[in-house]
């Protein structure tokens, strides 16, 4: 599966409290949510971000809250996936679960600036900056991971189980 | 292996597991709160699952935006609640009954040592104080908990942190979990168990060890994790209506990191906007004016945490520019409260004295920040917008900082009060 698009950076720490703020947590209808995607981290954000974009950051992104409504909210902006240095655990697993695509890249977040048109190819672990011609490794991804993936993310995942213990 | 992996073990039928490994293991416990069930519920019924794994091991606490807030936030509810009854499920706490999930489910005796316990909700870690393992996950893994009464984890590194030498007046758990974060920052012990042990936990009560393993989510931890001792035996033993277990780590444990801290050189310690590993010492912010107070929260609003609070006030009054918010979490620590007369003491000198619920917290309700204002809370976090507007910010401490700090309307110790 080979990925295609346009970079939004962000830095360290992205919480969840900025990928989605608390105060809308008062529904999960995904596309409610998409509306304030990133708002507290960046307030233009939501009307900026197109289909297709993709998000770049540094350390720890998603720390705070297990809020599911975190990657949701991103997925319903119509990011394509999120590439950072680290994810903070729960966000890392919330995202396998429903589908998100991540990817964890020491090098990518340096090299990647706003704006940059990038290529991630999700199978061979590659992240490829078409604007400036750079290539960096992301982490290959947990053989569970990729199971889950296959599977169509936890819950048809578990439905096979349930079906055929 | 470590009290970490020895109870990973045993909930996934092992004689032994190690870090890094994947493991599916049985749960004791799911838990999920007003905003994380309704996921959980839509993505339960998406399994096809005919019934939930055990009716009387989920525990669905509607804590966030109760007693409901808006029309949105009581559909929400309204979803736990009519879930409960169609399946019904025996830990479902209506308000009134309801506390704060930290704080309710060990008070309870609903989560004990030994146990393997996951929540919808990040401070599900809290429950590591009773020496069991327990971790925040999302609304998709507790569902498919729920239906088959396992989940997958990846067998967590642990780290060790002792803590030695005797704790300064005033200072408690929360001092010691934010001095901590505040070395190794937020991301200091990401994917890893926190294990803290030496003779200053020893001597920790119970209060405060819950306080210290519900912030080891705000170093990016799997899990805190403390070995159960007499304190422990002590808590758990007349709350208990099942049986439980005691772990602890053996010789062979292996660490990634050990790490020490002198108590004696840990002064009273407050983060400052906008991370909880933003840490000071207190006495070293006092021009910071402030304009609201919280003393509540999974986090310090147990009933230790509002008599520590209520012996600063007693006598006093909340200074004129601030306002002083006081949550206890759970109804029996507000009866408590009531009983023991600090209910009164609050009132008396110009505070709020509230029903339990998470709601400033996340800058739900009872207490959301307008632009510019700023707060001192016994909460746990301090993100950007987290009590309210994005331009507000909040300041962590402990409870008797909170309320020293709301006798002089700006960051205060205890001292300059008393």
């Amino acid at each position: 599966m080979i990925l295609k698009g346009k970079v939004w950076k962000f830095g360290d720490n992205i919480d969840t409290d900025a990928i989605i703020p608390a105060r809308y947590l008062n529904t999960s209808d995904p596309h409610e949510l998409a509306k304030h995607v990133m708002e507290d981290a960046d307030r233009e954000f939501p009307s900026k971000v197109g289909a297709g974009d993709m998000i770049v950051a540094g350390a720890n992104f998603g720390c705070g809250s297990s809020r599911e409504h975190a990657p949701i909210a991103i997925r319903a902006a119509g990011i394509q996936a999120v590439v950072a240095k680290s994810f903070a655990r729960i966000f890392y697993r919330n995202a396998f679960n429903i589908g998100l695509p991540i990817f964890e890249s020491e090098e990518a977040p340096g090299g990647i600036r706003e704006g940059d048109e990038i290529e991630i190819d999700a199978d061979g672990g590659a992240i490829r900056n078409i604007t400036k011609g750079e290539e960096y490794a992301a982490k290959p991804i947990p053989p569970f991971m990729q199971e889950l993936i296959a599977a169509g993310g936890l819950i048809e995942w578990t439905k096979k189980r349930i079906t055929s213990p | 292996m470590t009290i970490t992996e020895q109870i990973l073990a045993v909930h996934a039928g092992r004689e032994q597991v190690s870090p890094g490994e994947l493991i599916n293991a049985k749960v004791d416990i799911v838990l999920a709160n007003d905003i994380t069930a309704p996921i959980a519920i839509r993505e339960f019924e998406k399994t096809g699952a005919a019934d939930v794994f055990d009716r009387d091991r989920i525990a669905f606490i509607p804590d966030h935006f109760t007693p409901q807030k808006d029309i949105r936030a009581a559909e929400q509810c309204r979803m736990l609640r009519d879930f409960a009854r169609d399946y019904n499920l025996g830990l479902y706490f209506e308000v009134g009954r309801m506390g704060v999930e930290h704080a309710l489910l060990p008070e309870q005796g609903i989560v004990l040592p030994g146990d393997l316990v996951i929540g919808a909700d990040s401070h599900t870690c809290t429950y590591g104080a009773l020496g069991a393992f327990s971790t925040g996950v999302g609304s998709t893994d507790a569902a498919a908990a729920m239906a088959t009464g396992e989940c997958w984890f990846r067998v967590p590194e642990s780290m060790k942190l002792i803590y030695y030498g005797k704790l300064n007046r005033w200072v408690g758990g929360k001092d010691l979990i934010l001095h901590t974060i505040g070395a190794i920052g937020v991301d200091g012990a990401l994917y890893r168990a926190m294990e803290f042990e030496g003779e200053a936990i020893s001597s920790l009560p119970m209060a405060g060890r819950l306080t210290m393993c519900n912030m080891a989510i705000e170093a990016g931890a799997k899990n805190g994790i403390i070995v159960p001792d007499r304190v422990t035996e002590e808590y758990v033993k007349p709350r208990a209506k099942r049986r439980y277990a005691f772990y602890s780590s053996g010789e062979d444990a292996t660490y990634v990191d050990v790490r020490e801290y002198d108590c004696s050189k840990i002064p009273l310690t407050v983060s400052c906007p906008h991370l909880p590993s933003n840490t000071r010492p207190a006495e070293e912010l006092s021009s910071v004016a402030i304009d609201q107070v919280v003393v509540g929260s999974c986090t310090n609003g147990r009933l230790e945490d509002i008599r520590e609070a209520a012996e600063i006030i007693k006598g006093r009054k909340v200074h004129p520019d601030t306002r002083m918010i006081v949550i206890p979490a759970t109804q029996q620590i507000y009866l408590d409260a009531l009983k023991e007369g600090l209910a009164e003491i609050f009132i008396e000198a110009g505070a709020v004295f509230s029903t339990p619920t998470c709601g400033p917290c996340l800058g739900g309700h009872m207490g959301v920040l307008a632009k510019g204002e700023r707060a001192v809370a016994t909460t746990n976090r301090n993100f950007t917008g987290r009590m309210g507007h994005p331009e507000s910010e909040v300041y962590l401490a402990n409870p008797a900082v909170a309320a020293a700090s709301a006798v002089k309307g700006r960051i205060a110790v205890p001292e300059e009060v008393l």
